[in-house]
Parts: C-alpha cells; sequence; structure tokens
C-alpha cells in the first residue's frame, strides 16, 4: 500500500466568526487503506471531509486525490469520491429508489438497477425501495445516506459517524459491507466516536485535536508506541507504600487503588531473557510479598485516545495515591 | 469542447421538473386558475370599455398580460422555491458535492423554470382559447418574450434563493421586489394612462417590457418600441444567467 489516496498538506480553515477549525493539517490516507480520524467533538474532522466534499470554502493547503487536485480538478474528484454526511439529510419529495437513480445522474452514470438493488438489500432498504423518505425512520435514512454515497461505485468512501444512533443490527451489516468493500480495494476514510469499532475496523488512523493533528500512523504502529500495558496485583490486605518503595517502583509509575488492596503497575517493553511483566510482578513480590490475584489490562485505543487529546481520566492516574 | 457532465445536468432537469410535476396542482393548476379569475371579475367590473391609445377592449388587452405576469412568477417561484428549501433542509449539499459544474446547474435550473413557465402560459391559454380569440399576431416575439423573461426570472429566483437563509426572506423578495414589479409593469394599464413621471419611471423597469413586447406579439399593438423592448430583454436575461453562473462559481451564500 504505497500509494495515496488522499494526501492533505498545510491544511487551514478560519471561520467568518474568527473560529480557527483547522491549523494547517497533514496527513495522508493510504491507497486501499481503513482509516479511521478520530478527534473529540469539535476538533476539526467534519470541516476537513466538508472541504473535501465542496461543501466549504477551503482556507489555505492543498488535498489532492489519487495524485490530482481537488480543488483545481473539482469534477474528476467528486466522482471519485462518495460522501456520507453527518447530517441526516433527504429530498422529501422523491422514493428511495428515486432518490439513488437522481444521484447516480448527479455523478454521470446511467442509474445501474443491478447495483441500486444489491446495495437496497445489502443495507436492509429492499422494502423500503418505493416508499418516499418522509416514511423513514430515523436508522433507514442513515441507511439510505451509505447507499446514496456508494450508488457511483466510488473508489474512496468517506463516511462521517454513519452509525451515530444506529441500531446494533444496522452497524454490523454497514461493517461487513464495508470491510468487503475495502478487500476489493475501496479506501475507507471513517470517522466516529466509538473507538472500539475503528480499532477493530481500520489499519490506520489519525488524531485530530482542536484542529492540530496529534498522531497519524498504522494502528498497529500507533498501538505500540503509544498503549501502556498495567500489571493489576490484588492484595488480601491494605498495602503501604513508603519513599523507599515508590522510588524503588518509580519506572512503573504505581497506583495503589481500592484503599490499599489494589497495586497498579505500568509494564515496560519486554526486555531481553524477561518480559515485561516477570520484571513488573518480581519487583512488587519483593516490596509487598506475593499477591491473591495478579491480572494484565491493556490499554485500548479509548485509552490511547483520552492520553493523547489530554481529555478526562488519564492524569491522576499517574501518581501515586496514599 | 464541452467534456463536462451532461447525464448530471440532464439529471438535475429532470429532478426540477419531477419536483414540480409530482405536486402540479400547486404549480401549474393553481396559479391558471387565479390568472382566469383576474380576467373573469375585471370582465365584469369593466366590460367592454376600450384601452385609450390603442384601440382594442379591456379585455383583450388584458389576457396576454396576465398570461405572462402568471409565467414570469412561476418562473421565479421554481427555482427560488426549490434552492431555498434545499438551503432550509440542508440537501444543498448533495448539489454542491456533486461533480456538476457552476453552468450546468444554473443552466439545468432555468431549464426547468422556463418549462414550468410554459406549461402555466399554455394550461392558461388553453383554457381561455373557447371564449376569446387569441391568434398571435408574431408568434416569434411571443416565443421571444416568453423565455427571455423565464430565463430572466426564473435567474432571479436562483439568485433569491441563494441570497435568502429562510422563507421569510424569500418572502421579503416576493412581496416588496417581484409583486410590485410585476403589478406596475403595464399588465392591468397601458402606461400611456399614466401621468408622465410614472411613464419614464417605467421605462426603467424591465418587467414592463417583458409584458408589452409579449402583448405586442398577441395584439400586435404595444406601448413600447419592440426593438428597444427586445434589447432590454435579451441583455436582463444575459446578464442574469452570468451573474447566477458567478454566484454559483464561488458558492455564494451557500459555502462558508
Amino acid at each position: 500500500m504505497n500509494k495515496i489516496a488522499l494526501q492533505v498538506d498545510g491544511l487551514r480553515k478560519v471561520y467568518a466568526n474568527g473560529n480557527i477549525a483547522l491549523h494547517g493539517i497533514s496527513l495522508a490516507v493510504p491507497e486501499g487503506s481503513f482509516f479511521a480520524l478520530l478527534g473529540p467533538n469539535g476538533a476539526g474532522k467534519t470541516t476537513m471531509i466538508n472541504i473535501l466534499a465542496d461543501i466549504l470554502h477551503p482556507g489555505e493547503g492543498t488535498m489532492t486525490l489519487f495524485g490530482r487536485d481537488v480543488f483545481q480538478e473539482k469534477s474528476w474528484c467528486k466522482r471519485q469520491m462518495g460522501i456520507v454526511p453527518q447530517e441526516v439529510a433527504f429530498d422529501p419529495f422523491f422514493s428511495v429508489r428515486e432518490i439513488l437513480n437522481t444521484t447516480s445522474g448527479y455523478y454521470g452514470c446511467r442509474p445501474d438497477r443491478v447495483w441500486i438493488d444489491e446495495l437496497l438489500d445489502r443495507l436492509g432498504l429492499t422494502h423500503q425501495a418505493d416508499k418516499n423518505t418522509r416514511q423513514l425512520s430515523g436508522g433507514m435514512r442513515r441507511r439510505l445516506l451509505v447507499a446514496q454515497a456508494l450508488v457511483h461505485r466510488p473508489p474512496l468512501v468517506v463516511l462521517d459517524e454513519p452509525t451515530a444512533g444506529v441500531d446494533v443490527e444496522l452497524r454490523r451489516r454497514l461493517w461487513d459491507f464495508m470491510r468487503e468493500l475495502n478487500r476489493n480495494g475501496a479506501t475507507i476514510l471513517l470517522t466516529t466516536h466509538y473507538l472500539a469499532e475503528a480499532e477493530e475496523l481500520c489499519d490506520h488512523v489519525a488524531i485530530i485535536d482542536q484542529g492540530k493533528l496529534v498522531a497519524s500512523e498504522p494502528m498497529q504502529s500507533l498501538m505500540h508506541r503509544v498503549a501502556v500495558s498495567r500489571l493489576v496485583l490484588r492484595y488480601a490486605k491494605p498495602i503501604l507504600i513508603s519513599a523507599t518503595d515508590e522510588a524503588a517502583l518509580t519506572d512503573f509509575k504505581p497506583v495503589i487503588l481500592d484503599e490499599g488492596l489494589e497495586l497498579h503497575l505500568e509494564l515496560r517493553r519486554d526486555e531481553p531473557g524477561m518480559s515485561g511483566f516477570d520484571v513488573a510482578y518480581e519487583a512488587a513480590r519483593n516490596r509487598f510479598g506475593p499477591p491473591l490475584d495478579a491480572a494484565v489490562h491493556q490499554e485500548d485505543l479509548e485509552d490511547v485516545f483520552v492520553r493523547l487529546t489530554g481529555n478526562t481520566g488519564a492524569e491522576g492516574e499517574t501518581h501515586v495515591q496514599r | 469542447m464541452y467534456s463536462g457532465n451532461p447525464r448530471g445536468a440532464w439529471t438535475l432537469f429532470t429532478r426540477e421538473v419531477n419536483r414540480f410535476l409530482k405536486v402540479k396542482v400547486q404549480t401549474i393548476v393553481a396559479p391558471a386558475l387565479t390568472a382566469i379569475l383576474y380576467l373573469v371579475v375585471f370582465r365584469y367590473a369593466l366590460g367592454d370599455r376600450g384601452v385609450p391609445g390603442l384601440g382594442i377592449d379591456y379585455f383583450t388587452f388584458l389576457i396576454p398580460g396576465l398570461v405572462m405576469m402568471s409565467m414570469l412568477q412561476n418562473a421565479f417561484a421554481n427555482t427560488s422555491s426549490s434552492i431555498i428549501m434545499a438551503k432550509v433542509m440542508n440537501v444543498h449539499v448533495y448539489l454542491l458535492m456533486a461533480p456538476l459544474s457552476a453552468v450546468e446547474v444554473v443552466g439545468a435550473f432555468i431549464a426547468a423554470a422556463v418549462l414550468r413557465s410554459m406549461l402555466v402560459g399554455a394550461v392558461l391559454l388553453l383554457t381561455l382559447s373557447p371564449f376569446v380569440d387569441l391568434s398571435p399576431a408574431h408568434i416569434w416575439m411571443i416565443l421571444l418574450y416568453g423565455i427571455c423573461g423565464s430565463i430572466l426570472m426564473g435567474g432571479l429566483g436562483l439568485i433569491g434563493g441563494m441570497w435568502s437563509k429562510k422563507f421569510d426572506d424569500m418572502s421579503l423578495i416576493n412581496n416588496f421586489l417581484i409583486l410590485p414589479l410585476t403589478f406596475l409593469s403595464g399588465v392591468f394599464y397601458s402606461v400611456k394612462q399614466l401621468p408622465p413621471l410614472w411613464q419614464q419611471l417605467n421605462a426603467y423597469n424591465p418587467f414592463f417590457y417583458l409584458i408589452d413586447g409579449f402583448r405586442f406579439g398577441f395584439l400586435g399593438v404595444g406601448d413600447s418600441d419592440p426593438a428597444t423592448a427586445a434589447g432590454v430583454v435579451v441583455a436582463a436575461a444575459i446578464l442574469t444567467v452570468l451573474a447566477c453562473w458567478y454566484l454559483w462559481s464561488i458558492g455564494w451564500r451557500l459555502k462558508e
């Protein structure tokens, strides 16, 4: 996957009210990747997608799609993208099938009945095909948004929070479909607040916070670089941690919880001949004796996200609590 | 050589046509009925009274003007309502996202407005044809003014829709600009009946030339010089289309 589907360089956006939404973001979405674009609310994810979609004027910076300038070669670039916007909105005059036929036409394609039927089937909309959009439930409307974005078979699919407020069945159906499209060569760019989904689906991730890029790399690399494993030791009686103990365990950033009954130690990387688990376990056993129970807690993408974006929670745990 | 998206433009045109045909009672039948009611009322209120200076009866004078006024108002309503509804419901983003150039979007919207205007005009004329003699004096004048007027109004509707943020803004344009200009354009009177100052002011109202030229096409008589009227109308239509193209291409009041 050496080719780049979407290259963003120095993208900056200042709204009319002076709010700086993007501070010169640069990132690359590899061709064929399943790419997560993450960030807290107001981080600038949707602004970036809306600039790509030509819904917002770009500020400074460049965007290239499959090597072509998004702002100069608009028509060609737009045909390569299928965008599922965050906000669900539909023309109230038309049925589901009419909307899909119209969208095909906008993209210069003759309506492909076979493909449209497949989209309706894969997204569970077959029985709603001739219904007006006003008759659809919220979940159904979101499915239609997805079908609309895929109707011209774009090589880049952009999903801006596609599963916000939808049921488990649609999520599973949608992710199965996206995985299949991705396997068949489509590049998927996804923004979501469901970080477990992003971790499971995506092979690349970028995190932006307050309009600035915090990380952009393969998922595995990010997790290896930032995620921390913790050894959780449970004791029968409360333990007390002296200044000497703290000095001895300082590398493990000890945290005592549950009124002294639980000790958390951050695991270091494995060393030759000894695992990080063994090193931490031995250090604790030497100080406090054998624990009742020992377990390892592996940080997930959510923990990494919280740590990188400086949101709540992470700071308190790094200090010893007496 | 045009290498754009003709299928996209055609799709937008058919979508616009389907949109107004889905509510045809409201978009075609109702305007025709309103115009017919005007005619009935004036017919019985004024009887066989003639129009001074033109040598024709008032009822005959009134018909082409009313037909043209309905056509103009409907051309304006078609584009303006489509754009403002799309903006309020946030579905205009699908047009912005689509690979359609400003020429294609403006062309499709205005073509649909012209078609609706023509349909309204045709329904009105067909309904009235059993009761009055509507044989045209200059068919090409009728087509020229009908088409140019519809392009002009379709374009103004597009600009009005882009400018408006809410339905109330559109209502402002409709009630304080379009309605007065169409009513004060010589639909219901000959400008020769007006005081000199008002006659001069009327010369600056492009709608006056539209109504008068259209009437000239039917009756062979009018208040203005047909060549001047044609020049004003064609120039106004071209300028409006160019303004639409420019404003859509910069995303005026559509994109932040």
